[in-house]
Order: C-alpha cells, then sequence, then structure tokens
C-alpha cells in the first residue's frame, strides 16, 4: 500500500535513545518524573506523554554468553488499524488515516471514549495507545505529519545515527527491509523476520522471538 | 586520533577497548556500523557487557586494570604464531636496534630504579651505537639483544593461563580476540582501536596505549585507512584544549613547559630539541626552535626582541622535575598552600577523583571564582553534605558564561579537525564569553599595574593587546594569532612576504623572530580564508577523508604517519585502501607525512615516523617513566596479594599521595569489590549541562550501581533496591541494576565480584540524583600524565540500611 514507512533495524539499534528523546522534543512532550527502577529502560512504559520508548532486555546466550536487545516501541501505524475500527463505534473520526502516508491519527475527539478507551486499547495488537488522566484525550506516535508534510524526516529517523530507525516511501523501505532480513539471516540465523510485515508500516527486523524484544511485539 | 571518526568504516577489525564507544560517542556507530556493514568484525573487551558489547561480534570480559596482561598475551600469540607484518617490522619500527647490554628486566624492575624516589635512571634504557652515532641494527632480528628478541623474551611470560588468571578472561575469549585481531597484520587488513578513559584513567595508563601501539606496529596498522590508534576523546574540543596547551607540562603545539633549569631561551631550545645523525629521519622536532620563538612573538609581538630572548623569561617556569597536575594541585590545595583558585568550565568536587578531598581543599581557599552555566557542587561546596557554611571561610564567586552555541569559534575534535562554529542565540541576562571574562580580567590587572605599579610587571606591560580591545574577545583575530603572522619582510625561496601576512604553512616559521604562531600545527588553518569554515564535500581517493571539509592539522593531513602506509618504493600496501602514493615524481592522494620521496629514494628518501627523532615507529620505547615495554602491574587497590607477574604488585612508578584524606585499602576485607565508574549516553561528564535537562533526567534519573547476580545474592540486594557503595575515601547512596552484564571473575583461582557505576550525579540536582562516584574513586595516577586512576579501586556495596 503506497505511502510512508519505517525500517527498524533491531541489529544495528544502540538504544543511544536520541529517538526517544528527540520525539519528546519535537513534539514538546514534558518528562515524567522517572526512579531508577533496576533497568536502564525509563519510563517503565509508554505514557500519554512518552509516544516513543526504547525498550531493553537481556538474555542469556550461546555467543557472547548473553544478548542485550533494544527495541524502540511505538505504534506501527497498521495498514488496517484495529483501533481505529475498535473507535469507530464509540467516536467518529476519533481516528483518522492521513491519506498521503498512511499515518494513523488520533484527534482530540479521543477524549470522547470515556469508558471504553480500555477496549479502544485491548484493540491495538502492540500495546500503544495511552489516555491522559486529566482531559482523557489519547494519544501516541502520529509519524512527525507535521514534519513529515514539510518534506522532513520524523524526528526520530533524523535523529538515528546507525541506520537502525529508517524512513521513506513504501518502495525504497521495502526493500530496504528485503535486504537487512537477507543479511540477517546470513549473520544471525533463521529466527531474523521482519514483525507482521504485511499489516504494518514499520517494519521491525529482528533476529530472535519477537516476545524477548517486548512483550507485546 | 591518528586517523580520524569517517575512517572507521574503512576498518576491517575494530576493537572497542578501553571505551564504550556505542554510549559515550554514540555518532560513531555510525562508522562502525558502515564498517560491519562491509564485513568488518567488531571486538569490544570490557568488565560489563554494555551497549557496544550488545553489537559486538565478539565481547569479551576482563577484570578493569588487567588491560596490559591482556594485550601482552596478544603480543605473544602475534609473536609466536608470526600474525606480524615483516617487512612493516623490519623497515618502520625500531624493532632491529640492538639494545645496550646494560638494559635490565628483573623480577618486575627495569634497569636504574631508584627505591627511594619511585623512579627510573633510564640511562640503560639506550641502543648500542656504531661509528656514525646511529643505533645498531640486525635487519635479520635474529640478534638476541635487539629489540624484536627482547621483546619476543619479554612477552613470553604472558601465557594465556598467566593471561586468564590475571585478567579472567576465559582461555577461549582470549584465544577468539587474538585470532580475530591477529589476522589484521596482512597488508590487505587493518585494524583499529577506539579506547578512551577505560584505558587512561589508571597507574599503567599511558602503557595501556603504548601495548596497543606496539601491537599497531607489529601488524603494520598504522599510518593505513582503517587502521590507527584511536583516542576518543570525552569532549567535543578537548582535542584542541590539549593542542592549546591545557596540561601543566606543554605550551601550545606540544612544546615541553620550560624548567627552572632552562634559564634562557638558548638553553631550552638545546634540551628539548631533538637530535639525530640520520641523514633518513625527517627528526621533526628539530624545528622546535622555530615553533618556540614564533610562539613567544604570538604572546608578546613587538615587545619580544631578540635582545630579550623574546621574552622567553617573562614565561613561568615549573620546577625541574614537579609535577602541577590535577592531582597535585588539589594536594597543595588540601594542605593549604593554594590561596585562590578559578574553577573554569569544570565541576572538579564531582569530577576529580576522591572528592571527599577535593571538597575539604575548596574549603581552605580564601577565594574561589566558579565560571559556569549553571551552578554547581563545585561553586556550593560550602552548603553541600556535612559541610557548615560558618566554619567555611573561602569567599565565592559566580560568574554565569554562555554556552558554546552562543559564541561564535573553532573547536578541535578527536580526528584533528579543526571546525569553525557559529552563533546560534544570545545567551541569557548578563552571561559572557569565556574569552570576554579573560579579557576583562586581563584588562583591569594590566590597569592596576599602570596605576598602582607590581611585581614582574614585564610579561603584564608585553602582552598583545590588539586581540582583546575594550574588554572583547575577537575569536577571528585569535585564530589567525594562532595560525601566525609574518612579523618583518621575509623572502623565503623567491618569494617575499610583507609583514603583517599571515604565515602559509609551518615551514616557513622562522627562529629569528620575523613571524609568530600561536600554535605552530594550526599554521595554514586560517591564511586569507578561514580554512576551518570550509564544508566542501568531494572525496577524491573515496575513503571518506574530505580534504575540503574544515581543515584538519597538521596541514590538513587526514591520517597521520600516512607514509607507513606505502612500501618504500611509495606503492600502497593496500591498493584498495590508498590513501596514499609516489607517482610519477609526486605523492598523489591525502597530504603525506613530508614532502620527501619514498624511502628507496636513498638520498632524499625519509623514514615514516617524521615525529620521532629516529624516524621509527618505537616498539621499544624509553621516553615513560616507568619503562619502555608494558609491563603489567596491578592498580593501586586491588584484589589480589600477589601480583602473579613479578614481585612488584603495583606499578614502581605511580604517585603516592600520603596526607589523612588520601586512604587506600587493598586486599582488604571491608572492600572486596572491584569498582569501576563509567558513563551513560544519557547524561555528559559531572551531569552539569544534562541534569538540568528533563528528557535526559527521564532516562537515567539517578545514581546507580550495576552488579552481578552472583553478587546480589550473595549480599542479599534486590534488583532497584538502594545500596550504599562504599570504598576507603567515602560512600554513596546507589539504586541496584542487578543485571547478567557483570559476571563474576575467576582470579587466580578465586571468584573476583566486580560492580560498576557512572559518576554524573551531584547532589545540588536533582534532589534524589544522589551524589558523585567520585567519592570513592583514589588520589594517586598514571606516573607520566598523572591522570587519576578512576577505573579501578576496591569497594564494598551494601543494602541500605542493611548490614
Amino acid at each position: 500500500m503506497p505511502g510512508k514507512y519505517f525500517v527498524v533495524d533491531t541489529t544495528k539499534c544502540t538504544a543511544c535513545r536520541g529517538c526517544q528523546v528527540a520525539c519528546k522534543q519535537w513534539n514538546k512532550l514534558p518528562a515524567e518524573e522517572t526512579k531508577n527502577w533496576g533497568s536502564h529502560q525509563n519510563p517503565q512504559d509508554l505514557t500519554y506523554n512518552t509516544y516513543r520508548l526504547v525498550r531493553f532486555n537481556e538474555y542469556p546466550a550461546a555467543v557472547n554468553s548473553m544478548v542485550w536487545y533494544f527495541f524502540t516501541d511505538a505504534c506501527r501505524h497498521c495498514l488496517y488499524p484495529p483501533c481505529k475500527d475498535e473507535a469507530d463505534r464509540y467516536v467518529k473520526d476519533a481516528i483518522v488515516i492521513d491519506d498521503a502516508t498512511g499515518a494513523i491519527i488520533y484527534t482530540d475527539k479521543t477524549k470522547g471514549f470515556g469508558d471504553k478507551f480500555d477496549n479502544v486499547r485491548r484493540a491495538c495488537p502492540y500495546d500503544i495507545p495511552r489516555r491522559d488522566a486529566k482531559t482523557g484525550v489519547v494519544s501516541k506516535c502520529h509519524m512527525c505529519l507535521d514534519r513529515v508534510s514539510e518534506g522532513l524526516l520524523p524526528a526520530c529517523a533524523k535523529s538515528c545515527p546507525t541506520g537502525a530507525l529508517v524512513f521513506g516511501d513504501e518502495e525504497p523501505m521495502k526493500k530496504l527491509a528485503e535486504a537487512r532480513l537477507a543479511e540477517a539471516k546470513k549473520k544471525f540465523g533463521d529466527k531474523a523476520e521482519i514483525i507482521d510485515s504485511d499489516d504494518v508500516r514499520v517494519l521491525y527486523l529482528v533476529v530472535d522471538d519477537k516476545k524477548k524484544y517486548a512483550q507485546s511485539a | 586520533m591518528t586517523n580520524h571518526w569517517i575512517d572507521l568504516r574503512n576498518s576491517d577489525c575494530i576493537l572497542v577497548m578501553g571505551s564504550n564507544a556505542a554510549e559515550n560517542h554514540p555518532i560513531s556507530f555510525k562508522w562502525v556500523t558502515k564498517a560491519m556493514e562491509k564485513g568488518a568484525t567488531l571486538i569490544n573487551v570490557d568488565p560489563r557487557f554494555t551497549r557496544t558489547s550488545s553489537k559486538a561480534n565478539i565481547y569479551a570480559p576482563l577484570r578493569s586494570g588487567t588491560d596490559i596482561a591482556f594485550l601482552g598475551g596478544m603480543i605473544r600469540f602475534i609473536l609466536d604464531t608470526k600474525r606480524y607484518f615483516p617487512e612493516y617490522v623490519v623497515n618502520y619500527t625500531n624493532a632491529s636496534y640492538i639494545l645496550s647490554g646494560k638494559f635490565k628486566f628483573e623480577d618486575g624492575l627495569f634497569s636504574g630504579y631508584d627505591e627511594k624516589g619511585r623512579k627510573y635512571d633510564k640511562a640503560s634504557w639506550t641502543f648500542e651505537m656504531d661509528e656514525r652515532g646511529l643505533p645498531k641494527r640486525d635487519l635479520t632480528l635474529q640478534d638476541p639483544n635487539c629489540v624484536f628478541q627482547q621483546m619476543k623474551k619479554f612477552y613470553s611470560r604472558y601465557t594465556l593461563e598467566k593471561v586468564s588468571s590475571i585478567t579472567g578472561t576465559p582461555v577461549a575469549d582470549l584465544l577468539r580476540v587474538y585470532e580475530a585481531y591477529g589476522a589484521t597484520g596482512v597488508p590487505s587488513k587493518s585494524g583499529t582501536i577506539m579506547y578512551a578513559m577505560g584505558w587512561t584513567q589508571h597507574t599503567v595508563g599511558v602503557q595501556n596505549i603504548r601495548a596497543m601501539s606496539i601491537i599497531q606496529l607489529l601488524l603494520g596498522n598504522i599510518g593505513q585507512a582503517g587502521g590507527g590508534v584511536n583516542a576518543l576523546r570525552g569532549e567535543s574540543n578537548v582535542q584542541g584544549s590539549t593542542d592549546q596547551g591545557l596540561l601543566f607540562h606543554i605550551l601550545p603545539g606540544y612544546l615541553p613547559t620550560p624548567a627552572a633549569s632552562m634559564d634562557t631561551l638558548t638553553v631550552y631550545k638545546e634540551k628539548t630539541t631533538p637530535k639525530t645523525k640520520d641523514p633518513m629521519s625527517a627528526n621533526w622536532w628539530g624545528n622546535r626552535p622555530k615553533y618556540i620563538t614564533s610562539l613567544l612573538k604570538a604572546f608578546f609581538g613587538d615587545a619580544a626582541t631578540k635582545d630579550n630572548d623574546f621574552g622567553y623569561s617573562w614565561l613561568p617556569k615549573i620546577d625541574d622535575g614537579k609535577p602541577y597536575s590535577w592531582l597535585d594541585i588539589f594536594d597543595e590545595m588540601y594542605n593549604g598552600k593554594i590561596k585562590g583558585f578559578f574553577s573554569w568550565g569544570q565541576n572538579p568536587a564531582c569530577s576529580g577523583a576522591n572528592s571527599n578531598k577535593t571538597r575539604a581543599a575548596l574549603a581552605k581557599l580564601d577565594w574561589l571564582v566558579n565560571v559556569n552555566l549553571f551552578d554547581n557542587e563545585t561553586g556550593s561546596f560550602w552548603k553541600g553534605p556535612g559541610v557548615d557554611p560558618k566554619k567555611c571561610k573561602t569567599e565565592v564567586f559566580f560568574l554565569p558564561c554562555v554556552a558554546s552555541v552562543e559564541k561564535e569559534g573553532s573547536l578541535s575534535n578527536s580526528g584533528r579537525w579543526m571546525q569553525w562554529r557559529y552563533k546560534a542565540a544570545d545567551a541569557p541576562g548578563q552571561c559572557l564569553p569565556d574569552g570576554d571574562i579573560m579579557a576583562k580580567l586581563f584588562e583591569k590587572v594590566r590597569a592596576l599595574y599602570a596605576k598602582d605599579g607590581g611585581a614582574f610587571p614585564e610579561p603584564i606591560k608585553g602582552l598583545r593587546t590588539e586581540l582583546t580591545k575594550g574588554g572583547h574577545f575577537d575569536p577571528h583575530a585569535v585564530a589567525k594569532l594562532i595560525n601566525g603572522y609574518f612579523e618583518a619582510d621575509v623572502t623565503i625561496g623567491d618569494k617575499t612576504y610583507k609583514k603583517g601576512t599571515p604565515v602559509p604553512a609551518f615551514a616557513m616559521l622562522q627562529a629569528d623572530g620575523s613571524t609568530s604562531s600561536g600554535n605552530w600545527l594550526y599554521t595554514q588553518s586560517y591564511t586569507d580564508k578561514n580554512l576551518s569554515a570550509r564544508r566542501g564535500k568531494k572525496d577524491p581517493t573515496g575513503l571518506g577523508l574530505y580534504p575540503e571539509w574544515s581543515w584538519c592539522w597538521p596541514v590538513n593531513r587526514r591520517i597521520l604517519y600516512n607514509r607507513a602506509s606505502v612500501d618504500p618504493h611509495g606503492r600502497p600496501l593496500d591498493d584498495k585502501k590508498n590513501i596514499l602514493e609516489w607517482k610519477d615524481g609526486k605523492w598523489v592522494g591525502d597530504i603525506p607525512d613530508g614532502p620527501w620521496p619514498p624511502m628507496s629514494d636513498t638520498k632524499a628518501g625519509k623514514l615514516p615516523f617524521i615525529m620521532r627523532a629516529d624516524g621509527l615507529g618505537a616498539i621499544f620505547g624509553p621516553g615513560l617513566a616507568d619503562g619502555p615495554f608494558p609491563e603489567h602491574y596491578e592498580p593501586l587497590e586491588c584484589p589480589v596479594e600477589k601480583n602473579i607477574m613479578s614481585g612488584q604488585r603495583i606499578n614502581p612508578t605511580a604517585p603516592v599521595f600520603k596526607g589523612e584524606a588520601d586512604a587506600f585499602a587493598s586486599c582488604d576485607p571491608r572492600f572486596p569489590f572491584v569498582g569501576t565508574t563509567y558513563r551513560v549516553t544519557e547524561h555528559w561528564q559531572t551531569g552539569l549541562m544534562t541534569r538540568w535537562q528533563p528528557w535526559l533526567l527521564e532516562c537515567e534519573p539517578q545514581m546507580f550501581v550495576e552488579m552481578s547476580e552472583e553478587l546480589a545474592k550473595l549480599k542479599g540486594i534486590k534488583n532497584g533496591e538502594m545500596c550504599v557503595v562504599s570504598s576507603a575515601r567515602g560512600k554513596v547512596d546507589c539504586v541496584a541494576i542487578v543485571t547478567k552484564r557483570f559476571k563474576p571473575f575467576t582470579i587466580q583461582g578465586q571468584l573476583v565480584h566486580q560492580v560498576g557505576f557512572p559518576w554524573h550525579y551531584g547532589w545540588v540536582h536533582p534532589k534524589h540524583g544522589g551524589d558523585s562516584a567520585n567519592l570513592l574513586t583514589p588520589s594517586t595516577g598514571d606516573p607520566n600524565t598523572r591522570i587519576p586512576e578512576s577505573k579501578a579501586f576496591m569497594v564494598n556495596v551494601a543494602k541500605k540500611g542493611g548490614k
């Protein structure tokens, strides 16, 4: 489907968190008051004010004794977004799709979900939407539509130093994902996959069980 | 760096050891990733599995402070398995030199040791000379007294078993690293090293880097694209500030600081200018008289004349042999011998080793001027934890200065690129650029001298004034003076340069006072054009040299010692990485290390290591305080009673301070665990600029200690619990991160645990952020640089409120 895509190559991510911070900066999102909870992953989870979160997970492994996986988690911009299907039952146009990019956009009308918000959140296969406790408005990544419509890269992709998070048109991004997958299979073996590649605009390349990267991956 | 950041992409094997590049130099991984995409192997050696390790093909753990053992084992492996590059070793290093029979090494001590003075008489660390006054050589490398054979004998002691027993690195991991890195000893492969404070902050800091330099010389990796010895500098302009003489022992351009015994310029030149009788050696430092004279002319202008030694006697002199380093300054201050202190762009109360000593030292001052962006633990030490402001006599002044993006100027990155940058925003309130603060201060001092007189007025009166008119610092005028001017009409060859025109290159600097240059290395940077402001994207070699992007010292040479990237006939050792080639009577590619033809021209050719008097890469390096070959010694504080390599447990020349604040505890049951300090991506230095940045604080909000699951179990500590980490010098509250990324080491058959913590926090802000890891670190350091040993010491860790 035409429009814009991300490629997220977890094998090249160093968890510098440039993407996480750039997202906050561009969107003027306030910082959470966090504590160190025994992990470098902070905030602990996505929130109304945290659209993008780098998840850190460590596991024992045969080579080098362990692996440390990093996963920059945010909305996948589904081609057929189940959150929108669910939301449309309650509030019309609370969730809209941008024609040019395919970005899934949450509007202020999401505050009308009321007690149905949990249904909308549960409809998301990746557990992305988060609600502001005060206003009831629901938020998530909007593909930096304000930047992209001006020809700029999303803030996260702009900040990525290693090429782990890349943004562009459908064809080159799908080609890139294919090429990266082929390389990853050679280096890391057959477990390498692009998660749900037919359903989403954010093509995550992982080289192990996807649940090891994020519970809701 | 001998090379530069982009050049990392040309490497076939990247060793990250003594640094954590993915976390602390994140942009470097742009180039590391590109190298890996082309098939390069990434090796990471670190006590802890880091974000760098997560990307490595090979990860090997080692106990902090044992890098020389690890690298000594690699030298042995390279020699035993003949992985070295024979032609390079013979032609470009001093491996063939015959050592004097007086040189000895016994039980951890080199010949000439003075136990009382904790120093060496280096008279026996020399070569046998022939009738021409040149070192004798055996080009077959077979003479038992040649450097090569002596090195072989020396490192034969570093067996895999011994190295593993010292480092805690499993033998299989040692071999994996040695095999992979040793594979770069062929002409078609280059290997590089990315190191930082993980190597320098040790009592054997310089020798860590020496050991790697030996490996790089053996494998023929210096001078090559994708090779070299690359220090990742910890601050965007550390390279620049070092170039400009930040350290006590050097003036701008790496000219030695004059000592009291060098009472005239003539004596200074005699004592500091290296000499050679070898016609094949360029001995570039033979030009030192031109550089010191031009520097004096830059300082003092018309006041510097031949008759007054160009103002040489006005320069401050250091007492011969007396160090004036960070550790020494704060020791003197602690002992009440320093009365006033400008703390400029730094935060010693958190950044210096043994911060409790530093903080106590600040209280001994009469006055302290804190020049910084924000209030910090240094400026506010008098109201810090455990300090009674009423008992503190120090008068503190805070001068807010502007941030780097609020002023114009240049910075020099790790790759030696001088890059001009422009002011992006006005500074708030009354903040001033550092240069303006200095200019105003100096103008006031000079006015007071004019009005009231004062001691030793000549340098105050003689200093150039045109750079700081009206209390303002002009970055362009200063950059131009650093480049240098003709101070008189000078004819060189058939061209006459008029007085007042910029000097085009340092080869034209003069020793007679007819030129000025604030730093000879920067001559050419700013002539009729400011070359550091260039943003050209041409890449003629295709290897990322980008000769028209900014400007690089010296003379825009992007890879140092590049004459070692070619064979003696000037042909590239590796055609795929052709950065330099002798073609039709001239050099093509990068700016060569000097214009002379290649070595095969026996009349005009020169050896490649032009900054060394003998022109050769030093496998045997007699210049250092602690020995010509790197030898393993334990850190001052260590977990073992005995160094299994020799009877010397610690570096016999490491400085030891003996005041009451200088407690040390080795093999002490109260402090059973190895501790180390490090940084995280999200904070910078003492956190002065990042702790006030909510988005970064959100990511890394609090002081933490990382420990293995095994140690946490032993100490009954759960992940996320508050702990107390203590050393012989202090204690710090830390949140426990219990992780698989630290694992216990087996050292001499015993289980040894290591923990680590960042040094980014301080009590001023945020409220629950914690305090500095440097409250724990010891005030000892490297005998050459006197950088503190903050990377290996002994601590305890316990649950907060527990036993």
